[in-house]
């Protein structure tokens, strides 16, 4: 079923909309990333709008919040056709935004972040600012440290103050743009409180998400945009028709065309050509990553992986996840513990000999430390090993070994590109994973850890490369995987480890019952294991 | 160590000295600082310093006031420091390239007017009428050296106090902060970092075309070609150094003009030290403060990042 092409919705009982987008077309080089899309926003509602990274979700919204000019296409406040030239124009039209990308300054307070924008003729009137800021902060439900610089704030806490400050030129529409990326399941509950009080004081509130249990959580009303297009919408009375999981089976069909395997976990697992084995490849016993202390738990990390096994690590961002990580890599140092691989110590050794070694490390960090954009993708692709026969010899490049070595990589991991010649930094998102996971999965690795290895790639991309790490882990290959998408855990481990503030709270096995305990462990409350 | 060293004529000669060869730093400091607030890193103050030295002494020497001399002082800065916003604000272009590039361009252009209007002359400004403030221009050894000076020597410190005052308790504060801190933050709420940033760097040339005038029309009481000699570039790490508050400006300006002054007023003295190595001072001082005080400085997150509104 596809609604694109009907006009917009009027939803029967409803107050009129009062923002109506038309036929919004917006094109970057090389992408349509809005293509005629119209959508309605309705006092007292939250209207989600739903789709994967790169539908165009922000880019829409871009152009509601004056950040964009549309290349074709009208806006209607309330009935009247606006152009909306400015950020200042929407915030005077009552268009309050929180930004996917943080829009604070860390190093003001959070009074003085709520001053930045006023007439610099303007004289500076803290008691009015704190007056306004109490009143939004009533309204919200929520008390926030005026005086304190932002950048001391918790993220959830930031949220709010980016919510305050969407809502201080007039409190009409709210626009929020991937709010709960980095917010902790609490946050997300707490958020999900503020936004129903929002909407209850009749605030038109878009609440945009690449996730669909949160549209279908937040949203009375859900858009699905699919490629820069709107592909379909539930109306409040579709919506409450539906039972839940009616209501998700009809969003995926629209998300993914019915493409989509909504059953991956047991596909994927069934791919699966042979159990895990016996034999012990890695053991982690009390490890503790250098720095960060408050990413370090007191008690270190432990756990161990078997051959051909692949153990998941859970956990909301930014637990440690990282700091462990580069610490089994050798990439950061190690306060206490031991890393065995194949029955020998390994935490002496540098990232080098533990390539050697046979341990190899997919970084979430793809265009930072994993690649170096300017070089060809024939040298990216031998970027650890340097100076090795046969690719050099004498310290000499031997350019027919690398590029034979490359185009052969290049064919078996089906990365698209012109040739071993062109520098990587011309290759798409997806493209430079492959010639990652191309790099370090060749040559015989006896243990991978890969971390967010499908973040921010397309569906097709997330499905080539699980069915990369999987063929691996077939092959014998122990594998820690470390991912915050949670489906993604479930659809690929053997085992569940939980990081919460740098420590392992506890392993599960993946059967049935483990998305539960896993979320349990997520946010704090379930049993230590 | 001899008496000399603590005579008061030395005494007197160094604090002097401080300020003539301070009162320059200062002002292209505080300017300096103001850009780099708001995100410009302006490497080309040290060609608007010059311009204003040009401008402000070829002004006076053929009008005979020293202050439409400041006011050509500060417009010779201006003109280079709209080219500047121009390249690096408008059009996004590199900071440092551009800054390079004003900078020599400036160096050649005065000293091609110089030869043009005084040959190979080197014509002297009379003595500089001072303000004497009553009372404190008194007190001995201090009052000589500090209270009668210039009136724009009053400006100068002034200005610390200005600039202290707006970057606490204004609007205007708050919007530079954010320029150079996180200026989508502040083109989200509604200001435009492009003019904030073009204001900033417009300030910044005036400072530091003051500042240029007064080193040659006050100071020296001569033009030469590349007089300023790198003091456009100690502004720059002043500016760095003082994380943002005027006072340290004022303070690391005074300590590198003691340094710079220190040769004549040890001559002054009776110490006889060798002049080359008392010139190294200035630049060995440089080095050491950076040395000691380099890791503290905390700059803007955004110092030097042409702002282009929706890039990413
Ligand atoms: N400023 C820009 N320049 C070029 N391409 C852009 C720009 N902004 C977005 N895009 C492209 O437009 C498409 C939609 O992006 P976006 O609106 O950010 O998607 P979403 O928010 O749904 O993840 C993507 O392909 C993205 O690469
Ligand atoms: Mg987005």
């Amino acid at each position: 079923m596809t609604m694109a092409s009907r006009p917009p919705e009027h939803a029967t009982g409803a107050a009129e909309p009062i923002v109506v987008l038309r036929d919004i077309t917006k094109r970057f080089p090389g992408v349509v990333a809005n293509d005629r899309v119209s959508l309605d926003i309705h006092p007292a509602e939250v209207h989600a709008l739903l789709g994967e990274n790169g539908a165009g979700k922000s880019t829409l919204i871009s152009i509601l919040s004056g950040m964009q000019r549309p290349d074709a296409g009208t806006v209607e406040i309330r009935g009247r056709t606006m152009r909306i030239a400015s950020p200042r124009t929407a915030l005077d039209l009552g268009i309050g935004t929180v930004y996917q990308h943080p829009t604070l300054v860390p190093t003001l307070s959070v009074l003085e972040n709520l001053m930045l924008g006023a007439s610099w003729r303007a004289p500076m009137n803290r008691a009015a600012t704190r007056a306004r800021l109490d009143e939004i902060a009533a309204l919200l439900g929520i008390a926030l440290p005026e005086d304190a610089p932002l950048g001391s704030l918790s993220l959830g806490q930031q949220q709010l103050v980016e919510i305050v400050k969407a809502l201080w030129r007039g409190e009409k529409v709210l626009i929020l743009d991937e709010a709960t990326s980095m917010l902790t399941p609490q946050g997300v509950e707490d958020l999900g409180r503020v936004i129903e009080r929002l909407r209850d004081a009749g605030i038109a509130v878009l609440f945009i998400t690449h996730k669909l249990h949160e549209a279908v959580r937040f949203g009375d009303r859900v858009s699905v945009l699919r490629q820069g297009r709107k592909v379909g919408s539930l109306s409040p009375e579709a919506l409450g028709r539906l039972a839940p999981q009616e209501a998700i089976d009809h969003i995926v069909d629209l998300m993914f065309g019915g493409t989509a395997d909504r059953t991956g976990a047991e596909r994927s697992r069934a791919h699966r050509a042979r159990a895990p084995g016996e034999r012990m490849v890695i053991e982690v016993d009390g490890l503790r990553p250098a720095g960060d202390p408050d990413a370090a738990g007191e008690a270190g990390v432990s756990f161990a992986v078997h051959e051909g096994e692949i153990f998941g690590i859970a956990g909301v961002d930014g637990n440690g996840q990282k700091q462990l990580a580069e610490a089994l890599a050798g990439q950061r140092g190690t306060e206490a513990g031991r890393i065995v691989l194949d029955g020998a110590a390994i935490e002496g050794l540098s990232v080098r000999q533990r390539q050697h070694a046979g341990l190899r490390y997919v970084t979430d960090d793809r265009l930072g430390e994993g690649t170096v954009s300017a070089f060809p993708v024939g040298l990216n692709l031998l970027l650890k090993r340097i100076g090795d026969a046969p690719f050099w010899r004498h310290g000499i490049i031997r350019n027919a070994e690398v590029e034979r070595h490359a185009r052969a990589l290049i064919a078996e991991h089906d990365v698209r590109v012109p040739g071993p010649g062109t520098p990587l930094g011309h290759l798409s998102g997806g493209n430079v994973q492959k010639a990652l996971l191309a790099r370090e999965l060749d040559d015989q690795p006896m243990a991978v850890i890969y971390n967010k290895p499908t973040y921010g790639l397309d569906l097709n991309n997330i499905h080539r490369a699980r069915r990369a790490i999987c063929e691996r882990a077939d092959e014998g290959v122990a594998t820690i995987l470390i991912s915050t998408d949670l489906d993604e855990i479930l659809e690929l481990a053997d085992r569940i480890g939980v990081m919460l503030d740098g420590r392992m709270v506890g392993i599960v096995a993946n059967d049935g019952d483990a998305a539960r305990r896993v979320g349990e462990l997520m946010i704090g409350v379930g049993a230590r294991a | 160590m001899s008496q000399g060293l603590l005579s008061d004529a030395f005494l007197i000669s160094l604090i002097a000295g401080a300020v003539a060869a301070g009162i320059p730093l200062l002002l292209a400091g505080l300017g300096e600082q103001v850009s780099e607030k708001a995100g410009v890193l302006n490497i080309g103050i040290e060609g608007m310093m010059l311009f204003g030295a040009y401008a402000g002494f070829a002004t006076a020497f053929g009008t005979g006031s020293l202050w439409l001399g400041f006011l050509a002082g500060a417009a010779g800065g201006l003109v280079l420091a709209l080219l500047m916003a121009l390249f690096c604000v408008r059009l996004g272009l590199n900071q440092i390239v551009i800054g390079i590039a004003l900078t020599l361009g400036a160096d050649g252009i005065t000293a091609l007017l110089h030869h043009v209007q005084f040959s190979r002359t080197y014509p002297r400004l009379p003595r500089v009428e001072t303000l004497d403030i009553p009372g404190l221009s008194e007190i001995p050894i201090l009052g000589p050296s500090l209270f009668a000076r210039h009136p724009m020597v009053y400006v100068a410190l002034f200005s610390v106090l200005v600039l202290t005052w707006l970057f606490r308790k204004t609007h205007v504060g708050l919007n530079l902060q954010a320029a150079g801190d996180k200026p989508d933050a502040l083109d989200a709420a509604g200001i435009s970092v492009v003019s904030t940033r073009t204001w900033s760097v417009l300030f910044t040339g005036v400072m530091a075309g003051l500042g240029g005038a007064y080193m040659a029309m006050i100071g020296a009481g001569i033009f030469v070609p590349f007089m300023t000699g790198g003091a456009g570039f100690i502004a720059i790490v002043l500016a760095m150094l003082a994380r943002g508050r005027p006072l340290w400006v004022l303070i690391g300006a005074f300590l590198f003009g003691a340094s710079l002054s220190l040769t004549t007023a040890l001559q002054v003295g009776g110490v006889n030290v060798p002049t080359d190595v008392v010139q190294m001072l200035p630049f060995l001082m440089v080095m050491i403060v950076l040395v000691l005080f380099a890791r503290r400085a905390s700059l803007p997150a955004a110092l030097g990042l042409p702002y282009v509104r929706g890039q990413r």
